[in-house]
């Protein structure tokens, strides 16, 4: 059973005193998942370049308590699945005799975009390890640039609103969709909501389950999509409830809705606690708001359908 | 001692199966190729305890190889041309880690045009990664560097990745006779890798690759810097201790027919065998030709290069690559800095030659030579920055 206390009073994996900004969903979310580790237990972290990298392991600091690595920005599940080799090849020759897991943090810029190569190749060679994208839904660390994560309409450095734009034109990528035709064992999607439990629960399953799993952790950024960063849990609360972010799983195929609001918002609720989206409340900007609600909607069903709901 | 006939492929991927490294990432690509096939063959089959990642890519197999190598276990990949320019960005990475990872290189030129033969364009694009970079001449000196590299980039003064580079087709796809050392005698000669701080050590936990401010970068590089001083003295030591294995010699150069020559070419890679017999033809002829053969581009032997090179009226640097300096190779521009400090100079011009394949043939390596002769008889040094057999 999930105890809150229980877990929340954990000695933290991810110390404090990094350079992170307040209100930033991503140590929230790597602090989340690190707490589903086994106390006893011991994780090999890789890092893609970003925010979280930058600014938790600066030299001669470091923030992280279990063994960890930084390469670089597009090729963090690469290296990741070759610590993973050599830890078998080095288990198989008796040099090492402990059980370690193997963990990938890297934001949507290196999931979705630059390092989606490399991720899809380690997905697919079946390494046993997590990759954790943290969505921050566009290049954060380098000013806010428009990612294949980005969604409609946001209005970032590169998708400028301007007199003829209203921000990024395309719709995003569905990552964890692409995640699940790799047909690996664990996909879920999810972010943080009251307790943490669903986030935990995932964790637990993505990081003891045998073979490669993938996490798509929604985790929001105050600079980018201009919130006070005290709303952080408010914002995610309202991507769920607005089913603009579904938390769901997919295990060996089978799909799980984990969450189903009582009540499914409007987006124009999500939408209104961000500043990236405020041109859309222009009046003329009302059928903008209309077709992000009817694409959520389309999605949202096609989802219950998949899990049977 | 076995006696064998193998490709420069199959050689080095022998050395690999002897080495029995811990893990081999790799992604095929022309004429390197093969290296991983021979060795999946091995993987396949048990003759080696390696776990094998066949990656979706170069970028993807020296990046598997930096976390592998950091991760504690011994690393190894294979690659040419293109490949290793897809590598570019994380082999910095992986010397400045201190990453003692091995790249077999099987030199081929780099696109565009696209191009699939041999010449140096790959590993010079990589000469200042920060990497040890020894060339061979045959099968058996791959074979014998690759052996001897995994040494001198785990010593612990180094602590460096490093390349042992051949060239395609031209070795690599041709069959000669080799001399292999027993499998025990290479188990012992590259013992155990016991890396000092590594991913997976029970006993202690460390983060690799930093944020570096700029408070500390340049003390990091400059360790770096020391580092590939300290290669200098371990290439020796090592070939020292292999040449007393298998009674076959390696320092950073060889120098045939140098001692009385007056004319002279330096060269790097298969075509110094054409260089020598170029030599020897003209010696028949009573002309003082030799041959200084590099085999360690990095570090670059300058001092002992210009030692060797003082007494020489003229010679001509050859460069299997062009920089597009247009003042000449890379090769040329090293050699041609070592020798400055002397206080006389031979004269010196650079050739760019066998880009892409070109043969090379002891009658265009007799034109170099020519061209040589030329410069003592009328002490004009003429063009200095030539190519080899163009058509122009």
């Amino acid at each position: 059973m999930y105890d809150f206390k229980e877990n929340m009073s954990k000695p933290e994996r991810l110390s404090g005193g990094h350079r992170m900004c307040a209100g930033c969903g991503a140590p929230v979310a790597v602090r989340g998942i690190l707490r589903a580790m086994k106390p006893e237990d011991q994780a090999v972290i890789g890092c893609a370049t970003g925010c979280l990298e930058v600014s938790t392991f600066m030299y001669p600091y470091t923030s992280w308590k279990d063994p960890f690595i930084h390469n670089a920005f597009e090729n963090a599940s690469a290296t990741v699945s070759g610590a993973e080799a050599a830890y078998n090849a080095m288990r198989r020759k008796g040099k090492i005799d402990k059980d370690v897991k193997f963990i990938t943090f890297g934001g949507d810029g290196s999931s979705y975009d630059i390092g989606f190569q490399s991720l899809s190749g380690a997905m697919e060679r079946g390494h046993d390890m997590v990759y954790v994208c943290y969505d921050n839904n566009a290049y954060m660390n380098t000013g806010i640039q428009r990612s294949s994560a980005t969604p409609k309409y946001a209005d970032t450095t590169t998708t400028p609103v301007g007199s003829v734009s209203n921000g990024k034109q395309q719709y995003r990528k569905d990552l964890t969709e692409i995640m699940v035709s790799h047909h690996i064992p664990y996909v879920a999607q999810t972010t943080f909501l009251t307790n943490m439990k669903d986030l935990h629960e995932k964790a637990e399953k993505a990081i003891y389950m045998q073979g490669p799993a993938f996490l798509n952790v929604l985790a929001p950024c105050p600079r980018g999509w201009r919130y006070e960063a005290s709303r952080l849990m408010e914002v995610t609360k309202l991507a769920v409830d607005t089913c603009v972010w579904p938390m769901f799983e997919v295990i060996n195929g089978a799909w799980h809705l984990s969450y189903e609001p009582k009540k499914k918002l409007p987006v124009e609720e999500y939408l209104k606690v961000q500043g990236r989206f405020k041109h859309l409340f222009l009046p003329e900007n009302r059928h903008l708001i209309d077709e992000i609600q009817a694409e959520v909607d389309k999605n949202w069903e096609e989802l219950k359908r998949k899990c049977n709901r | 001692m076995i006696r064998e006939r193998l490709s420069g492929n199959e050689a080095v991927a022998t050395a690999m199966k002897q080495i029995n490294p811990d893990v081999v990432a790799a992604f095929p690509i022309t004429p390197s190729t093969e290296v991983p096939q021979y060795f999946s063959r091995f993987v396949a089959n048990g003759q080696v305890d390696t776990e094998f990642v066949p990656v979706e890519s170069e970028h993807s197999a020296i990046s598997a190889c930096v976390g592998s190598q950091a991760a504690g276990a011994r690393t190894m990949t294979a690659t040419s041309s293109c490949g290793l320019a897809l590598m570019h960005e994380i082999l910095y990475i992986a010397s400045s880690s201190r990453l003692p990872i091995t790249i077999s290189v099987v030199n081929r030129a780099l696109s565009g045009p696209i191009n699939i033969n041999a010449d140096h364009s790959d590993s010079m694009g990589a000469r200042d990664a920060g990497w040890i970079q020894l060339y061979s001449e045959n099968n058996q000196e791959a074979y014998d560097n690759l052996i001897q590299i995994v040494r001198i980039n785990e010593h612990k003064d180094v602590m460096l990745p490093g390349m042992v580079c051949q060239d395609g087709f031209i070795t690599s796809h041709a069959v000669e006779n080799i001399e292999l050392l027993e499998d025990e005698i290479v188990k012992t000669f590259v013992g155990e890798y016991e890396p000092e701080h590594y991913l997976l050590n029970p006993n202690e936990t460390i983060s690799i690759g930093p944020y570096d401010s700029s408070n500390f970068y340049i003390e990091h590089k400059r360790q770096q810097a020391e580092a590939v001083k300290n290669a200098k003295r371990v290439v020796m030591e090592i070939g020292k201790e292999f040449e007393a294995l298998s009674g076959r010699s390696y320092g950073y150069f060889e120098e045939y027919r140098l001692d009385d020559a007056e004319v002279a070419v330096v060269i790097m890679g298969s075509a110094a065998g054409t260089a020598k017999e170029t030599a020897d033809r003209l010696r028949a002829q009573g002309i003082k030709a030799g041959v200084l053969k590099l085999r360690m581009f990095r570090p670059f032997p300058g001092e002992e290069i210009a030692g060797a090179l003082s007494h020489l009226k003229a010679i001509a640097i050859m460069d299997r690559a062009e920089s597009f300096s247009n003042m000449g190779g890379p090769v040329f521009a090293e050699v041609k800095a070592a020798m400055y400090d002397l206080e006389t100079r031979p004269k010196m011009i650079d050739y760019i030659y066998g880009l892409g394949g070109r043969d090379v043939r002891v009658e265009s390596i007799k034109t170099v030579f020519d061209a040589l002769q030329e410069i003592v008889k009328t002490d004009e040094t003429g063009d200095v920055y030539r190519y080899l057999d163009v058509r122009e």
